[in-house]
């Protein structure tokens, strides 16, 4: 593959799992929570949108994704404010329930590709892969182009990045309206949420169902773009979003609201192009986790790091006067 | 017609344990409209239990709060904060620090504000920087700042404003001053004094500041093991000085007044 066309396949997936990088800011970062609904949502967001893409509703699937997100991301609300069971084990109560769920919608097995069975002219059985709103898009850009090889990559890519700059411009807004502005508050100060005579259960259990509703909804991109879904697909997913957030951080910071969408998008970007480069060093393709791993483990050790680089070097300071 | 009645407060901590605590017991008192109360107590008393059981922190054993005419015993805390205002000792507890002066402002007068798409406005934002303006504290020029920025004394300041922004039935402030040094906590404690009066708050003070207590307000409430052991109030309290007050106690408890923190002048 030449460089041009790395980089396209990186940008391309970059954008599928900037809403998920979206989700996992709004989660640790807005509302201070650590939340491991994430990998369970994901799946359930690519089920959900195999389904019913199957069923011939491409566009349709991908509302229903977010749905599923944001009712997963409900039971977790429910579990951590109304049970007042603790954060992190309500997310893997709701991650794992959600595991049996998306295997029911899978109908019973561990993948399912988006293809239906039909009868053919001559009446033999034969697959028939399902539409997809990549096909629909790629369809309507080569009508445009007048290109009848318009590249599958950039027109995946074009469409996404129509979706996630509508979806991040979106949220942006939403977080200066009063109900958004309560659930930043809630994240920041829960007490003076309360204090201010807001439901603050309220704010954070919207704010955990925004957060879902856009993992679930890069799950459901990922399941079109890729013609599949596999229910062992979330495994350290929340991984992925907190190293592509941390990573976005370090080019635009978090200073604000906006300023964390845009890092959360970039990050999900440049994390990709991270990975199409290991992959070119021959990197094998398992060792993604770890690297993410890592990558998340660095950043976050990394504001440690320099407390003691600068106390040794007062230290040494102090010695020398 | 009293502004707010405590009937029969009773409320114990970890009761049927070796660690049961009275905290407040059977604690009744009516307080009128307009009523600034100054509140103390040793520590341990009972005075933070008995806000907290008005903010509605925690369910009472016994008892009933009415606060103009409404019975509020069984609503929840947040519910209650539509007409309660209250401040704690630690500036921190009231702003958020990640948002702006504006945005915290914004975020407490959501409760009276009229709708608008955007929490933050041209129209609140004019009311929000005459408030600062009157704090004098030149806060009206950092509207923008993160609240995390500013020093505790600013950050009570502007707390005190989003106590009662909201024009509150009842303003509580627990020992608001207390973290404060000398000099901001008389600041502090001028404004406090000049908001009630003008805003004619009906407010209840936790103080260590025996001095203040007796001047600052209409009415002092002297709390001990969960009771509200002194009232005075008027004439009497007019011509009361520390000494005499401390001697009440004394005769009234058998033990003297007695807090960590207690300051006599
Ligand atoms: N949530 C709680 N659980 C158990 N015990 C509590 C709780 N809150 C208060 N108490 C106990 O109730 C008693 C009264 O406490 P409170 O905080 O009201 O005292 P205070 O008068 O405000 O004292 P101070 O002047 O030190 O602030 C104390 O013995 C305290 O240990
Ligand atoms: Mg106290």
């Amino acid at each position: 593959m030449s460089i041009l066309a790395l980089l396209l396949s990186a940008l391309s997936q970059g954008m599928i799992y900037a809403p998920m990088a979206m989700g996992v800011f709004i989660a640790f970062q807005v509302l201070n929570t650590p939340d491991l609904t994430i990998d369970g949502s994901f799946v359930a967001g690519m089920c959900a949108c195999a389904v019913v893409t199957i069923a011939g509703h491409p566009g349709l699937a991908l509302l229903c994704s977010l749905l599923v997100g944001a009712a997963a991301g409900w039971i977790t609300g429910m579990l951590q404010t109304k049970v007042g069971i603790n954060p992190i084990l309500s997310g893997i109560l709701t991650m794992t329930g959600l595991y049996t769920v998306n295997f029911v919608l899978l109908g019973g097995q561990s993948n399912l590709y988006l293809q239906r069975m039909e009868l053919n002219s001559v009446g033999a059985q034969t697959q028939v892969a399902s539409d997809t709103v990549y096909k629909s898009f790629r369809t309507l850009m080569i009508g445009l182009s007048g290109n009848r090889r318009f590249d599958s990559n950039l027109s995946a890519l074009i469409l996404t990045a129509l979706i996630v700059a509508a979806a991040a411009a979106i949220l942006a807004m939403f977080f200066f309206t009063r109900t958004g502005m309560a659930i930043r508050a809630t994240g920041d100060n829960e007490q003076m949420v309360r204090s201010s005579s807001i439901n603050a259960d309220r704010s954070r259990i919207l704010g955990i169902m925004i957060s879902n509703a856009l993992v679930a909804f890069s799950g459901a991109l990922l399941c079109e773009q890729q013609r599949y879904a596999d229910l062992n697909f979330g495994s350290g997913m929340l991984v992925v979003g907190l190293a592509s957030v941390i990573i976005g951080q370090v080019f635009f910071g978090r200073r604000s609201v906006t300023l964390g969408i845009v890092s959360a998008v970039a990050g999900s970007l440049v994390y990709r192009i991270i990975l199409q480069v290991a992959y070119k060093v021959e990197m094998p393709s398992y060792a993604v986790k770890l690297l993410s791993a890592v990558i998340v483990v660095i950043a976050l050790s990394i504001p440690r790091v320099k407390r003691l680089i600068a106390e040794r070097r007062a230290e040494r300071e102090e010695d020398a006067a | 017609m009293s502004s707010l009645s405590l009937v029969g407060l009773q409320k114990t901590f970890e009761p049927g344990t070796p660690n049961a605590k009275v905290a407040l017991d059977r604690v009744s008192l009516e307080i009128a409209d307009g009523d600034f109360i100054t509140l103390l107590g040793s520590n341990g008393a009972g005075k933070s239990t008995l806000f907290n059981a008005i903010l509605g922190k925690f369910r009472l054993d016994r008892g009933k709060i009415i606060l103009d005419g409404e019975d509020i015993t069984r609503l929840k805390d947040y519910r209650r904060a539509y007409h309660i205002g209250c401040l704690y000792q630690n500036p921190l507890l009231g702003t958020a620090p990640n948002m702006t002066i504006e945005e915290n402002l914004a975020l407490a007068y959501t409760r009276k504000a009229s709708r608008s798409f955007f929490a933050v406005n041209r129209r609140d934002t004019a009311y929000f920087r005459d408030l600062l303006r009157e704090l004098h504290l030149g806060l009206e020029d950092r509207m923008k700042t993160r609240m995390g920025l500013l020093s505790g004394g600013q950050r009570q300041a502007a707390s005190l404003l989003m106590a009662t922004i909201a024009e509150p039935k009842l303003l509580l402030l627990d020992e608001h001053t207390a973290a404060l040094d000398p000099a901001t906590a008389e600041q502090v404690m001028a404004l406090t004094r000049r908001i009630v009066a003008e805003r004619h708050l009906t407010c209840m003070m936790i103080t260590h500041n025996m001095q203040a207590a007796l001047e600052v307000g209409t009415r002092t409430l002297v709390m001990d093991s969960g009771r509200v052991v002194l009232d005075v109030a008027g004439e009497e309290r007019a011509a009361l000085s520390v000494p005499q007050l401390l001697e009440m106690f004394q005769q009234k408890t058998q033990r003297s007044l007695d807090n960590d923190r207690m300051l006599l002048g």
